[in-house]
């Protein structure tokens, strides 16, 4: 049914996440070069629906890149993303959000000139069909698809708690606050996976409380399978089933935060190895 | 402020998204277009009607246009003038072939045709953008004004190579041609205008306005969302090229009674496009006031000379015209880049505030 | 339908073929207006390298020069004070464009920069109009156009000096770009105003120097195109047509702004010589902004222009 946030029974999943089933994201040893650099080499990640895989690592190891490549955005050179099952690796962005795939981006990507309204609207224009004509007149059907996607767009706003700021321009508002506005776009669409790129970027501590709150809500409730890029060790071991080291674009670890935690070669990567 | 808005609050989502959600700003819009429909043709003169109004309407008609296109959508285009002769070519063969065709039928097909030849030029715009979509447009507008110099099918073999809007009446009431009255010409330009408006207000605040502006702000992200950029700049190209199309159709059948290719010209891109940036990008209310402000400064710089005893030779006031555009542009970019329309919007909220100045 | 193929794509061979020297009398025809549209596009990519800035009143720099020139001679000044003089000028220029439209709008999207730099240019046809007025002029630089034959082949003095000259300044200018310092700071300024102003460039010194040296490159490329064609208002539309040699050559490139202004001079004669009766003469006036359409399809990113790697 259009416009209705559903909640879903949660899986129950381990830390080593799924009960068996296909994972819902398979990336199979995806290979990403530009030109002579080597973003990503030979990484394979499952994600089971349900989990909330966080995804580290130093800087330039490739993070964004990954979800890029989920994205659609970029095309691997070698590899490929299996998701519900079928490959979807030369997909175009727009259909992969058809998938039910959404993100946020490392550096706000909210459209600017737009309410903070306006752009979580955009967020449900996948579901809006087109009625060029009657939107035109903005009339019957036209009209009621608007407002049912209103009413969905101001269920989001109330679950992420942006009420007074819904007609400020989204170019207008603090860096926190944009970020809360990006993961409601992503959260209007009602996805069944949500890519969240560095969701507390530049966050004080009571704003990072509050994203892992929403985030943990937003699993909570929808059951929505969240893949998260994270630099703050404690707020990926505090909301985490499943942790992914990568650097210099392989993996380096792959399991629960406290095992990777504990890591060496985790360790060695984040803080640097002395050679002698 | 002059009335009061608090009070008005909304329990529907339906009235929260009306185009005037303050009711008395929609009594008065109501009014004012209500008047704009009667008081012209009854009380102006002749000149102002023919050397103000009827333009006006129409170069609004083109900003609406263009507006679309490249305040909502980004796209830079400078080949307005091109598609405005598509749709004023367009009009004239197919009133010439078919001459019962009701001339207001006329103008959307032509409008129609405009549309589909801005399909075509838009294509570029998925491999090219910014600057260089701006340089592909400008193929588009030599390229056009070349093809109806060229090819004298165009002008039904016409030697002087000029088209001439025949007599038409619309209800008995002659409406092009050298009969028509200016008040008739007026009210059609009007009515056009009103209806167009009102669609392009529509457009803009629902899904397709939405995607433009997502495309422009930030048109990858917009991409990962699931906006297909190809569909939505094709389709603002062609709804643009629909509205320049029509204000072509009009330039000629309603204002110029007749033209050549050189009406259409580089020129008239520019002109409209400094419509667009002086009235506001990104805003239908900017695309009014700024035909009005274009259409203004002429009139303005023609009669205060006159009006303070000076006697200036027209083509010192065309040079002053030209440094006046150019100069009001880089002014606005820097003071307002969102133009008057912002500059409206500002004053509305000082107003709400006076006496208070915060 | 075969006859129009054997039109299109046959008979302007054979006729190019069928007489040798006239071909390559078009081609040096297009290889002079090649380099002509090369040394307006190169005030272009100065100031697009320089300041991020695309001035689409370059076209009308040119204008102003030429036009500041001829009628400061046509009062009576000799030839080298009014030359003088009207490096003077340029950089009188150069300094109110910096103060009055770049310093206001710093770090504003291209867009806007753009959008102003139209406004500047219906400022300056304006002003120019309006100074020294509107009829054609004739620049008269002491390089008589005529023409000579050399081994059946028709040359024109006048149109090889300036080509000369445009090929002696394309060089100075992309040596100066590549190997100074100066150059440097330059590609710095291009790539983000702010950061190079926090660095310690001086912005505003460096503006005015490259709008200077851009409005020289102006003047120079005034008087070739005045001397040959007369110092009128439709030199400001055939500098326009740089456009498309930027698109070729990309807008950053010096030597692509060569390469692009040869090849789009070149096509264009070629076209309109070859191809233009079919359908009519005058394609002149589009055929450069097609084929740099037509480029831009293929490789968006012109000839030499760097591969736009989009980031998320």
């Amino acid at each position: 049914m259009p416009g209705t946030l559903a909640a879903q029974p949660i899986p129950d999943t381990g830390p080593a996440g799924g009960l068996g089933r296909d994972p819902l994201l398979r990336v199979e040893a995806i290979t990403v070069r530009f030109g002579a650099l080597q973003a990503l080499s030979a990484v394979s990640v499952d994600v089971h629906r349900g989990e909330i895989v966080a995804i580290i690592g130093p800087n330039g190891a490739g993070k964004t890149t990954l979800l890029n490549v989920i994205s659609g955005f970029y095309h691997p050179q070698q590899g490929r993303i299996v998701y519900e099952g079928k490959d979807r690796t030369h997909l175009k962005p727009f259909d992969v959000a058809a998938l039910g795939i959404a993100r946020t981006f490392q550096n706000v990507a909210l459209f600017k000139g737009m309410t903070v309204l306006d752009n979580i609207m955009t967020g449900r224009l996948l579901k809006m069909r087109g009625h060029f004509l009657l939107d035109a007149l903005y009339w019957g059907p036209a009209k009621r698809q608007e407002l049912e996607h209103r009413a969905a767009a101001e269920r989001v706003i109330d679950f992420l708690e942006i009420q007074a700021i819904r007609k400020t321009p989204a170019g207008r508002l603090p860096y926190g606050l944009q970020k809360r506005v990006e993961l409601a776009r992503a959260l209007a669409a009602e996805p069944q996976l949500l890519l969240l790129d560095e969701p507390m970027a530049g966050m004080n501590v009571e704003e990072k409380e509050d994203m892992s709150r929403f985030i943990l809500d937003v699993h909570d409730e929808f059951g929505t399978t969240i893949v998260l890029i994270e630099h703050d060790m404690s707020v990926v071991m505090d909301i985490s089933d499943r942790v992914v080291a990568l650097d210099y674009g392989r993996k380096i670890a792959d399991g629960s935060p406290d095992a990777v935690r504990k890591d060496q070669v985790v360790i060695d990567a984040y803080l640097g190895v002395a050679h002698d | 402020m002059i009335y009061r808005e608090t009070g008005q609050f909304k329990s529907s989502y339906a009235s929260d998204q009306a185009i005037f959600p303050i009711v008395q700003d929609r009594i008065f819009v109501l009014l004012a277009v209500a008047a704009a429909f009667v008081v012209p043709p009854l009380a102006a003169d002749e000149y102002w009607l023919q050397a103000v109004l009827i333009p006006l309407l129409i170069y609004a008609l083109a900003a609406l246009g263009l507006n679309l296109l490249t305040g909502y959508a980004g796209q830079i285009s400078l080949g307005t003038g091109g598609f405005m002769a598509v749709g004023a070519y367009s009009a004239f063969k197919i009133t010439t072939a078919f001459p019962w065709l009701n001339i207001i039928v006329v103008f959307l097909l032509s409008g129609l045709i405009a549309a589909l030849v801005g399909l075509v030029f838009g294509i570029p715009s998925l491999r090219v953008k910014g600057f260089y979509l701006a340089v592909a447009t400008l193929a588009a507008q030599f390229f056009l004004i070349w093809l109806f110099n060229k090819v004298g099918w165009f002008v039904n073999y016409a030697p002087s190579g000029t088209i001439t809007a025949p007599a038409r009446n619309v209800l008995g009431v002659m409406v092009t041609g050298p009969q028509s009255s200016a008040w008739a010409r007026y009210v059609v330009a009007l009515g056009l205008l009103a209806v167009f408006a009102l669609v392009a207000k529509n457009l803009v605040r629902g899904r397709i306005g939405r995607s433009w502006m997502a495309i422009r702000d930030r048109d990858i992200a917009a991409e990962i969302i699931g906006v297909r950029p190809l569909r939505t700049k094709l389709l603002a190209f062609g709804i643009s090229s629909f509205y320049c199309g029509m204000a072509g159709a009009e330039f000629v059948f309603l204002y110029l009674g007749s033209a050549e290719t050189l009406a259409f010209d580089l020129n008239l891109s520019f002109l409209v496009l400094f419509m667009v940036i002086i009235g506001g990008l990104g805003s239908i209310l900017g695309s009014f006031l700024g035909a009005a402000f274009i259409v203004l400064i002429p009139i303005f710089l023609t009669n205060v000379p006159h009006l303070a005893g000076l006697a200036m030779p027209v083509a010192l006031q065309k040079q002053i015209e030209l440094m006046v555009f150019g100069a009001l542009i880089i002014f606005f970019l820097i003071v307002e880049p969102h133009g008057l329309a912002r500059l409206w919007q500002i004053t509305k909220e000082k107003l709400r505030l006076w006496p208070f100045p915060h | 339908m075969i006859e129009l193929l054997r039109a299109v794509l046959v008979a302007p061979f054979a006729d190019m073929a069928g007489s040798p020297a006239f071909l390559v009398e078009v081609l040096i025809g297009g290889i002079v207006a090649g380099l002509m549209y090369s040394l307006v596009a190169l005030g272009f990519v100065l100031i697009f390298k320089a300041s991020g800035v695309f001035n689409f009143a370059q076209g009308v720099m040119v204008l102003f020069a030429a036009l500041t020139l001829v009628g400061l001679m046509e009062k009576g000044v000799p030839v080298p004070i009014a030359l003088a003089l009207t490096v003077v000028v340029m950089i009188a220029l150069a300094f109110a464009i910096e103060r009055a439209v770049l310093r206001p709008l710093v770090n504003q999207e291209p867009i806007i920069l753009f959008m102003a730099t139209i406004g500047l240019n219906f400022f300056l046809e304006g002003f120019g109009e309006m100074v020294w007025g509107a009829n054609v002029k004739k620049l008269d630089i002491g390089i008589p156009d005529t023409s000579f034959i050399v081994r059946g082949v028709q040359m024109n003095r006048l149109e090889l000096t300036a080509a000369l000259t445009a090929a002696v300044l394309v060089a100075i200018l992309a040596v100066l770009f590549q190997r100074t310092r100066v150059g440097r700071a330059l590609r710095a300024v291009a790539d983000d105003h702010e950061a190079a102003l926090s660095i310690g460039i001086p912005l505003k010194t460096i503006w005015v120097v490259v709008w200077s040296v851009a409005g020289l490159v102006a003047l120079v490329a005034g008087i070739m195109w005045g001397a040959k064609s007369g110092v009128q208002f439709s030199l400001s539309l055939i500098a326009l047509k740089s456009l498309p040699v930027l698109i070729l050559g990309g807008f950053t490139s010096v030597p692509g702004a060569i390469a692009g202004g040869l090849i789009i001079g070149v096509g264009e004669k070629l076209g309109e010589v070859y191809w233009g009766p079919l359908v009519g003469g005058a394609i002149e006036n589009w055929f450069a902004y097609v084929l740099a359409l037509a480029f831009l399809l293929v490789r968006p990113q012109g000839l030499f222009g760097e591969k736009i790697i989009e980031r998320v």
